[in-house]
């Protein structure tokens, strides 16, 4: 968690540090999103929350830590919202509003702290909000991440980073977007863009395949939890369902993606004996409750792609024809090459490979295909199995010198090298 | 909270239209407006006279500059407001998008500074 903990020396300190991350990493979505959700101001209450924290940290090592440390610190915060908007009454602020945050804030006293983080995800993903923000906005808002943590994932500045958070909050506040759960004739709209904004946070995070940068692994992580958060909250949904799924899959295949030597292993190099079961299972049990309520989207189809390649694991081969089913399915949902491409592959295996590169030809006068790393590593197998040696070595030639991830292009190399031979 | 429904529109497009559907689009304008008095969201509206008529002004080097036109002469041009009262940026929106402006050209939604 980012909040700017470092831990004291000490036993005590140590033990009272511990005590407030696990507070923050539990209880701080909740915590911003009851204290913003009357006067939409995500930045104050993030502030007051900071104090609170760094007020546990300097108490609780003295005065023993609190029964219930989420009241603690909610108590905490409330004192210095109230304290804030004092001050900024005198300046600017309405009595009457100043009043109504106290009364809204006071009320909670002695009952249970009601959940309102799903309305906190629905106002970070607002159509309002600038699509490219919202999901590092429910990184920071929802689980406390930092800009800096945040920046880094998704390669821009800190700066540029902690510009466009402030921006967003700002117009939160500011345009008056509402905390709320959508009706049910627009849920399903807006809900797609509260996931799309968990997935893109998923997707930053799978990058980093090697899991080199511990920060961006750590997002892949934090992504799961929101997705967690959305399905705990809205259990009924299939593609929150399908999305949880989806990502556990992915999830459950990182350790098999590197072999001990660091090397790029791809999917069909795989020893399923390296992937985790556990993660596959919860997977695949989310992904039938989801069908159970009849209502196909993409992250199930997603899922179910993940699913069937995964069958290997029991049948020692991916359900190849199954594959080209669900790709045919998500090409009609959305016209990305990436799935065109895989598609393309599902095909070579079910068929044979000059199957799979008609299928390829068809896209390729596609204006996003020529920079495109994945389409000159698929031609470049394709051809390789087909045994036109001279345009693989060409497609090669391309993917390696499109790709970004140094392991990845040292195996596509190492492929490149191999049509020597 | 108050938010101010900026109307664009192609200036041109009303001219080419016949009487009839001008009468049209006014009647469409005028059931907007007792909509959202019904609901008691209305605070204010105004069509502004074509930009032909806009003059902008400006102090440059402590000189009072005068000029013919609008300030930036765009596609659509600015034909009019609604001021409201919405509870929130969602309820102006959909406020925005049953002005029969959204229909023929854009709503800009801006909330409004609230002064105390």
């Amino acid at each position: 968690m980012g909040h700017g903990l470092n831990p004291p020396a000490g036993d005590s300190g140590r033990i009272a540090h511990a005590m407030a991350e696990a507070a923050a990493r539990r209880s701080y979505g909740k915590l911003v999103a009851y204290l913003a959700a009357r006067t939409r101001d995500v930045a104050a209450a993030e502030d007051a929350l900071s104090e609170a924290f760094a007020a546990a940290l300097a108490g609780w090592p003295r005065n023993g830590c609190p029964a219930n440390p989420e009241a603690w610190l909610l108590t905490v915060a409330r004192r210095k919202i109230i304290d804030v908007a004092r001050t900024q009454q005198r300046r600017e602020m309405a009595s009457d509003r100043l009043e109504g945050i106290a009364d809204h804030l006071s009320a909670s006293d002695e009952m249970e702290i009601p959940d309102q983080r799903l309305a906190l995800l629905f106002a970070c993903a607002h159509p309002a909000i600038d699509a490219a923000v919202r999901a590092p906005l429910m990184l920071q808002v929802v689980l406390g991440l930092d800009a800096r943590q945040i920046a880094s994932a998704f390669l821009v500045s800190p700066a540029a980073m902690g510009k466009r958070l402030v921006r967003a909050k700002e117009k939160i506040r500011e345009a008056g977007i509402p905390f709320r759960v959508p009706e049910r004739a627009e849920l399903p709209a807006r809900l797609d863009a509260v996931l799309d904004a968990i997935y893109a946070a998923f997707a930053e995070g799978w990058t980093d395949a090697a899991g080199a940068d511990p920060e961006r692994r750590d997002l892949t992580e934090e992504a799961i939890f929101l997705a967690r958060v959305a399905v705990e909250l809205l259990p009924e949904e299939p593609e929150a369902l399908g999305l949880l799924a989806l990502m556990l899959h992915a999830e459950a295949r990182r350790p098999a993606r590197r072999n001990p030597a660091g090397e790029y292993v791809p999917l069909a190099g795989q020893d399923p004996a390296a992937w985790n079961s556990p993660l596959i299972d919860e997977a695949e049990a989310l992904l039938l409750h989801a069908s159970v309520m009849r209502s196909i989207g993409r992250f199930q189809l997603e899922a179910a792609i993940q699913s069937a390649h995964v069958a290997r694991r029991r049948t020692g081969r991916a359900n190849w024809s199954e594959l080209v089913t669900l790709y045919d399915a998500l090409l009609t949902l959305s016209d990305s090459p990436v799935v065109a491409i895989n598609r393309a592959l599902a095909v070579a295996e079910s068929q044979d490979p000059a199957a799979g590169l008609a299928a390829l030809a068809e896209i390729a006068s596609d204006p996003r295909i020529a920079g495109y790393q994945p389409y000159w590593a698929a031609r470049a197998e394709l051809l390789v199995r087909t045994g036109a040696a001279g345009e693989a070595r060409h497609a090669f030639e391309i993917a390696i010198g499109l790709e970004r991830d140094p392991a990845v292009r040292r195996f596509l190399q190492q492929r490149q090298a191999a049509l020597e031979q | 909270m108050q938010y101010l429904l900026i109307l664009y529109a192609e200036e041109a497009g009303f001219m080419k239209m016949t009487p009839e559907q001008q009468q049209q689009g006014a009647a469409a304008y005028a059931a907007y407006t007792a909509a959202l008095k019904e609901a008691g969201a209305y605070v204010g509206s105004n069509r502004l006279r074509p930009i032909s008529t806009a003059t902008t002004v400006r102090i440059a080097g402590g000189k009072t500059q005068v000029l013919d036109g609008p300030y930036v002469d765009t596609k659509e041009q600015l034909g009019g407001y609604f001021l409201i009262d919405a509870p929130d940026l969602d309820s102006a929106l959909s406020w925005a998008a049953r002005c029969p402006g959204a229909g023929h050209g854009i709503v800009e939604v801006r909330p409004i500074w609230a002064m105390a």
